[in-house]
């Protein structure tokens, strides 16, 4: 078998790129993208555990992450819609409402 | 050995077309490079006896909400057209995101060092026991899903008309 720490290595690199894209990118879609691949990291880990205690209880916590995050998208493409509407533009520089 | 081979292409095939997500300057197709990716985390999954949420996650998000997001990306209208290179990027965010990763590199080799980890052993995630145990010990949270699930339908309609009324 593989070593459970490469999981984690690759589960914790999946992680930073999604990391770097949700704070480089200026496309609110691909921010968006970028959390999708933020949660499917942690969902690896998450699985990775559960085959490291041989239980199937991580394996359900993956599930259910599935699920808040398909919640997640339907707002938050909502959202963006929204926007794109408003400002005809999904660049976030162009978004300075929330702005202080 | 096989089985190692498998791991170290598919994660190779993730960590590649994750990076196609980030700098790609098409956004339609750092979609596509998305599901690229979920397809090597769906082997990745099977690989860790995950069989049944393997499955899930392949028609959840492969066949689901990316098709939710290519149909938004393209409705916009500048899918296909590249993002020129100085509106692309903010490049004063990539500080905190090295920093951020750093962190997490750093956490993890603290991890890796500091605890002994058991290899992994077999598990048999089917739809069979997937099921029994969520209908058992985890029946609540799976009746509150479907309440999120219907809170999320109930403010995707009303964020959908707000400018019809």
């Amino acid at each position: 078998m593989i070593p459970a720490t490469h999981y984690l290595i690759l589960s914790v690199t999946l992680f930073s790129i999604g990391i770097l894209g949700v704070l480089i990118r200026r496309n609110i879609l691909l921010i968006l993208l970028s959390i999708e691949l933020m949660l499917n990291a942690a969902n690896l880990n998450l699985i990775a555990g559960s085959a490291m205690h041989g239980r199937l209880d991580g394996q359900l916590s993956a599930f259910f992450v599935m699920v808040v995050a398909a919640a997640e998208v339907t707002i938050g493409l909502a959202i963006a819609v929204l926007l794109f509407r408003q400002k005809n533009s999904v660049d976030t520089h162009e978004i300075k409402e929330l702005k202080g | 050995m096989s089985q190692a081979l498998l791991f170290y292409f598919f994660a190779a095939v993730a960590v590649l077309s994750a990076l196609g997500v980030v700098f790609h300057p098409r956004p339609a197709r750092a979609l596509l490079c998305l599901v690229v990716t979920m397809f090597a985390l769906a082997v990745h999954f099977t690989l860790l006896g995950a069989y049944f949420v393997a499955m899930a996650h392949l028609i959840v998000y492969a066949g689901a909400v990316l098709v939710l997001f290519l149909f938004v990306i393209m409705l916009q209208g500048a899918g296909a057209r590249e993002i020129a290179l100085h509106q692309r990027f903010n490049i004063i965010y990539l500080l905190p995101a090295g920093l951020v990763s750093i962190l997490l590199a750093g956490g993890l080799i603290a991890l890796i060092r500091g605890s002994a980890f058991q290899a992994l052993k077999s598990v048999d995630g089917t739809a069979e026991n997937i099921g029994t145990l969520l209908f058992s010990q985890y029946l609540l949270p799976f009746e509150w899903t479907s309440l999120l699930i219907l809170l999320g339908v109930f403010a995707a309609i009303a964020l959908a008309k707000k400018d019809a009324a």
